[in-house]
């Protein structure tokens, strides 16, 4: 896609009675899975019409608000909950929801396993910056042992969440893991998971510097995306890796693809038992 | 009415035929005592209609997914308890931020924490009001009788829709669990009222933008209409704003579309009033012994009244201000140690004496006990 081309598409597809610029600071990688997002909405060949994006609280949370689709701002952690209530109400629509890593993980991880346990069709997308930062940088469920946080003074205690592999054992159809460092990933992995029938799930690793790098002197966010780059390493080659070359890093790409039956499908299902069994005269 | 339609009914079940004659489509919610056959039936009877059910995960993903539903154009409602109506508290604030039409059927149990779960109690009297965090305006209506439970069920509805607002049904277990006859209406005999939707094409939309009712027409997700719904307070585009002069109107309005319709939302039972030298003021199960009572002291030639609270938020204050005029005293007999009572002394205002009735040990307060009541306010 040329320059030009994206950004007509994004022209087209953003908001233009809301104020610009976004809410986010200097570095944040948000702005770049925004521009993504919509890209994915055009390859998959979807109009503005048959699409809700959902989110949750946060700075993940402001998302929808810039894009000109139906947008629904909830409340903290139950993004996928409203998610869940709109696409049985309609199930025709494409509903994505956006969450961050407190979002989908601390205060909304029962929704988040119970979505992808339901397999209803969804896709998730979490943006997993380690913190809380629209609230400060304190710790959250994916904050790496040993870090600094606003609440971590110390030094954290806990360990975290493997997102994915959370959401894999969970139940989801389709899981994948991607950094907003590798871009045409995203675009790619995010059609797939828009396209899959079932709850889908993209993690997208994305730099906070304001709260999380500052506390724990990473530099800059030019640093962090290196370390992103650094670190990322696709399915195939990470499969070939040895323990010790897998130290640090963590793979990137599908980590789970699989045909699940859908909750829609044994929904209608069940209304077809329930009504031969009313005209049996059996209920 | 046609013969043939008379029902022994639990309240719980009246609950679900009247929300279905009602328009409900959608129901999402979590098992609690006592309110569970609500669910059960639900699940039942949806499947048939090829409408949606689902158990979710927890009280607060069923409202979640009772909101989202609404948003896309489905009538929705859950039902719970106690412990359950308090995890709601939140989305129950974000429905009445972002407008959304939905029903959330409340059987108050003995509380609070898990308290007595199958035992009767009116304790959420005020939570019903005031739970959810910041001020905002609340419709909350509360039946009595099982023929009630069917009625409230279709005004509750009515008023989600019409005001766009969510509205609490606050049902006791008592209610929720007796049986009685309930003449089922034909359905082109319930009133339906439906939210209205957009009357002006996409491009001049403007979703939170409203006319003389105060109340906008918001349109149904995925329907051509693109626009962004919040809990943060929004202007009229539905876009958050933090400036004074569109938060200030914004609240003003959410508040008024539904105080400048009390007298619409005022709903009350009066039985013999009129002459009532001593009025009991209650609601729910609690006016059931109430209404006994009155029979009793009429026998024995006291000059006894009742007045039963349909609605109790917006609380009825014009119905509550003539059953305390030119009385000798007036009995407020609540399952609760006085959470409605404070209300009858806030519009009492020196007219009469003002007592409470109260009890919180699981059971009824039994008519006896409110004719004992009344040898002491004499």
């Amino acid at each position: 896609m040329s320059q030009q081309e994206n950004r007509s598409i994004l022209y087209d597809w953003l908001r233009h009675d809301k104020k610009f610029p976004h809410v986010w600071c200097p570095g944040c990688g948000l702005g770049i899975l925004l521009a993504s997002t919509v890209r994915a909405f055009v390859e998959s060949g979807l109009t503005k019409d048959d699409v809700v994006l959902v989110s949750g609280i946060g700075c993940s949370g402001r998302l929808p608000v810039y894009v000109d689709v139906g947008s629904v701002h909830t409340t903290h952690g139950r993004a996928l909950t409203f998610a869940t209530g709109i696409k049985l109400a309609r199930p025709h629509l494409n509903v994505i929801a956006v969450m961050g890593d407190g979002d989908a993980m601390a205060i909304g991880g029962n929704h988040l396993i119970h979505a992808a346990r339901r397999n209803l069709d969804l896709c998730a997308i979490i943006v997993n910056n380690s913190t809380y930062g629209m609230t400060g940088g304190q710790y959250s469920p994916t904050t790496p042992i040993g870090s600094k946080a606003a609440t971590a003074f110390y030094g954290h205690i806990e360990p975290g969440f493997d997102t994915s592999s959370l959401c894999a054992a969970a139940g989801a159809a389709f899981v994948a893991r991607t950094t907003v460092y590798h871009v045409n990933q995203m675009d790619k992995l995010l059609v797939q998971a828009m396209a899959k029938r079932g709850f889908s799930v993209v993690e997208v690793l994305s730099p906070c510097y304001t709260n999380f790098g500052r506390q724990n002197r990473m530099g800059s966010h030019l640093e962090m995306m290196k370390q992103f780059k650094a670190s990322g390493v696709v399915v195939d080659r990470w499969e070939k890796m040895t323990e010790s070359e897998r130290a640090g890093r963590f793979p990137i790409g599908v980590l789970v693809d699989r045909d699940l039956p859908g909750y829609l499908d044994a929904y209608k299902g069940m209304c077809e038992t329930a009504k031969r069994l009313r005209a049996e005269g059996k209920i | 009415m046609s013969k043939n339609r008379g029902r022994l009914l639990q309240g719980n079940e009246a609950i679900v035929l009247g929300a279905l004659a009602a328009g409900c489509n959608f129901y999402a919610g979590y098992p609690i005592t006592p309110s569970s056959e609500i669910m059960e039936l639900m699940s039942r009877e949806l499947p048939l209609r090829d409408d949606m059910f689902i158990q979710m995960e927890d009280e607060i993903a069923s409202l979640g997914a009772c909101i989202g539903a609404s948003l896309a154009g489905r009538k929705s409602m859950t039902a719970t308890s106690g412990p359950g109506f308090s995890l709601m508290q939140e989305n129950l604030g974000y429905a009445c931020m972002a407008e959304v039409p939905v029903v959330v059927v409340n059987v108050m149990r003995m509380g609070p924490s898990t308290g007595m779960a199958t035992n009767v109690a009116q304790g959420d009297v005020q939570q019903a009001r005031w739970g959810t965090h910041g001020d905002h305006p609340a419709i909350v209506l509360c039946p009595a009788t099982v023929p009630e439970c069917f009625e409230l069920i279709v005004t509750a509805f009515n008023h989600s829709e019409r005001f766009r607002t969510p509205v609490i049904l606050l049902m006791d277990e008592m209610v929720a669990h007796t049986r009685e006859k309930v003449m089922l209406p034909d359905p082109g005999d319930v009133e339906i009222i439906d939210r209205r939707r957009p009357t002006v094409p996409p491009d001049w939309y403007v979703p939170y933008k409203t006319d003389g009712s105060l109340i906008p027409n918001l349109a149904d997700l995925g329907q051509g209409y693109r626009y962004h719904v919040t809990g943060m307070t929004h202007d009229e585009r539905g876009f958050p704003t933090r400036r004074a002069d569109e938060a200030g109107p914004f609240y003003t309005r959410l508040f008024a579309k539904i105080s400048r319709q009390f007298g619409y939302i005022e709903q009350v039972k009066e039985f013999q009033v009129e002459d009532a030298e001593i009025v009991v003021i209650t609601y729910g199960c609690t006016a059931r012994s109430a209404l006994a009572a009155v029979r009793l002291a009429r026998e024995n030639g006291i000059k006894l009244g009742l007045l039963q609270l349909l609605s109790i938020w917006p609380f009825p204050r014009r119905a509550v201000t003539h059953a305390l005029t030119d009385r000798k005293a007036a009995i407020v007999a609540e399952l609760n140690l006085g959470q409605l009572r404070r209300e009858v002394l806030r519009v009492n205002g020196g007219r009469t004496t003002v007592l409470g009735l109260n009890k919180m040990d699981g059971t009824m307060i039994t008519p006896e006990e409110i004719l004992n009541r009344l040898r002491e306010a004499k």
